[in-house]
């Protein structure tokens, strides 16, 4: 026995030094291209940067850029975007998501037919996903607008990406058809992990399926809820590509996310202290999510998605 | 209520009522594949528009009211589009870079995975907060700085200056897929690898490394398609026309004549070009990527 200790904990002192070898990769490039820029960032919004003037003065400001910002209207509208965007999106995903496995979770023909087709959407690139919705929204020639006509519910073709009342839900109904199936996929999952004597059990007990869906199958979907709905919130909150490319945020500032503001400040206006000022409360914005997410609603923090 | 009572008293049923159940079977059946029915054209009806309008000629594209089917079948719009130098380029530069991104990310997740499944190492809760983190990074808050210093570095328009972002970003979701596969393996295989003399390192890439082939198969899919999809960097970084990725190359479409109408075909026919890859990838294994992407989640 004493014999066999000082060999082990070299043993152990090698094991803790190939992990760390074999990490190590990793981690560099972590620190490289996400934590060491993100510092930079912070770093640039204390500054006035503006590369259009290539030789003018880069004073230190402080934390004038945050105070423009918290009296800067545009970015007022684009958080008040986001986050109707995101609240409405994610709360319609996981209704539909959740009726969709719930649908879906048992055996039946066609079972592969429905995969293949979940995971369509999921897979379509989110630029080729909103040059299709513009295509689909088109006022002229646009399938929306056939449609509607053809059941007699309009008269006239709605121009939909010109109304800015419009313009907002129009994007985020492109946001949920892409997103929807894929939640539907994980909750699915996570149906297929309860075990199917509970809902025997229940079941035995005189509880109606309305009753076992609240008191079994939410509560022990409860982690793979708190996942989807975590991952799916922080994405709205980043979301770039689908406003971009579908309306550009307008019409006016219509559509124009926090992120796609941030983005014009630094790549239009070529603002970078201002913008790296919008970056880091962006970044902040995603923080306190993740926070009441993880640590108020208690999320399990080893997810996978995508 | 007990268990045994209900059976005999479904067994003793009177025939109509059985009866009256198949029928009840047949209506819910009914229901059930219309719903299902409906989620599937919900999924798939806005992809198979944009394939029956890269199908037409300019004339039944803009006909009023909408002309549903192709016809006459019109494959012009994909000859106009690999014509095009930059949309040639395009296809190859995003083919580079999503590759080139997916072997690196592989190389570098597999062996940190490795050591979060296997090895017992200090800091290691502070590296899954870590990766947990860059999954949920915003892009944006490091656009700046990259910007600025890839052009110090003179590496705007080159290739690296999307591999390394796009390394970074699908490391989290190789990691996890990674160390999901690796625990699942029996430990009993290495440990009798090192037995016979092999080292922890060999026994990792000759044992565990082929025997996880069919996870690292599936991290891989799942990586082309998020750095294929990427589209924040791509537009940032590169500016050249003949170094565009296809995400940006079909946000900038504008078509082979300028002065015609908006190239509708055109782009329908790239967007159909560009998503078909990652359609093909999802068709074959779509059993590999559903275990993949959901694993890390309900496991968690």
């Amino acid at each position: 026995m004493l014999a066999i200790w000082p060999r082990r904990s070299t043993q152990e002192h090698a094991e803790a030094r190939l992990g760390l070898l074999m990490a190590a990769p990793a981690i560099a490039t972590i620190l490289l291209i996400a934590i060491i820029p993100l510092a930079q960032t912070i770093g640039d919004s204390l500054f006035h940067i503006n590369l259009k003037f290539e030789d003018a003065p880069r004073p230190f400001v402080g934390l004038d850029n945050y105070v423009s910002a918290l009296s800067d209207d545009s970015w007022f509208n684009s958080l008040r975007i986001t986050t109707v965007v995101s609240v409405a999106s994610v709360v319609v995903e996981l209704v539909l998501g959740m009726l969709i496995a719930l649908l879906i979770n048992r055996s039946f023909r066609g079972r592969g037919i429905v995969r293949a087709s979940v995971l369509v959407p999921w897979a379509l690139t989110t630029v080729v996903s909103a040059k299709m919705w513009a295509w689909i929204y088109d006022g002229r020639y646009g399938v929306v607008n056939d449609v509607l006509i053809r059941l007699g519910l309009i008269d006239q073709p709605i121009i939909f990406l010109v109304r800015p009342e419009l313009t907002i839900w129009a994007m985020i109904a492109a946001e949920i058809w892409k997103t929807t199936p894929f939640m539907a996929l994980l909750l699915l999952a996570g149906l297929q992990l309860i075990p199917h004597e509970l809902y025997e059990a229940t079941a035995l007990d005189g509880a109606s399926r309305w009753q076992a869906f609240w008191r079994v199958t939410l509560p022990l979907l409860r982690p793979t809820i708190l996942v989807a709905l975590l991952f799916r919130t922080i994405d709205a909150v980043r979301m770039f590509d689908l406003p971009r490319v579908l309306t550009n945020g307008g019409p006016g500032k219509s559509t124009e996310t926090v992120v796609l503001y941030t983005y014009n400040t630094f790549f239009t206006s070529l603002n970078f202290g201002y913008g790296s000022t919008l970056a880091v409360m962006t970044f902040l914005i995603v923080v306190l999510v993740s926070f009441v997410y993880i640590k108020v609603l208690g999320a399990p923090t080893q997810g996978a998605r995508r | 209520m007990s268990a045994p009572a209900r059976t005999v008293s479904a067994r003793s049923l009177p025939r109509t009522l059985t009866s009256q159940r198949a029928r009840v079977g047949l209506y819910e059946g009914l229901t059930f594949y219309t719903f299902v029915a409906a989620f599937v054209v919900f999924c798939l009806a806005p992809f198979a528009w944009t394939l029956l309008t890269s199908l037409k000629g300019p004339t039944t594209i803009f006909a009023v009211p909408i002309s549903y089917l192709p016809a006459p079948l019109d494959l012009a719009n994909y000859r106009d589009i690999f014509s095009l130098d930059r949309f040639r380029w395009a296809l190859l530069n995003s083919t580079i870079v999503a590759s080139s991104a997916t072997a690196i990310s592989l190389v570098i997740g597999s062996l940190c995975a490795y050591a979060i499944a296997r090895l017992n190492f200090p800091f290691k809760n502070l590296l899954l907060a870590l990766v947990l983190g860059i999954a949920m990074f915003p892009g944006i808050a490091i656009i700046g700085p990259l910007f600025r210093e890839f052009n110090a570095w003179g590496l705007t328009n080159n290739y690296l200056a999307l591999i390394l972002p796009n390394v970074t970003f699908t490391l989290p979701i190789c990691i996890w897929t990674l160390t999901a596969f690796f625990s699942d393996l029996p430990a009993e295989l290495e440990e009798s690898a090192r037995v016979d003399g092999c080292t922890r390192l060999q026994a990792f890439y000759k044992i565990t490394v082929p025997l996880a082939a069919p996870g690292v198969f599936t991290a891989a899919i799942l990586l082309f398609i998020q750095a294929w999809n990427e589209f924040l960097f791509a537009r940032t970084f590169m500016s050249q026309p003949t170094r565009l990725t296809a995400t940006v190359a079909i946000a900038q479409f504008e078509g082979a004549d300028i002065s015609a109408q908006y190239p509708w075909g055109q782009i329908t026919a790239a967007s159909i070009v560009i998503t078909l890859p990652l359609v093909i990838l999802v068709l074959l294994f779509q059993r590999r990527i559903i275990s993949g992407l959901t694993a890390g989640a309900v496991k968690g």
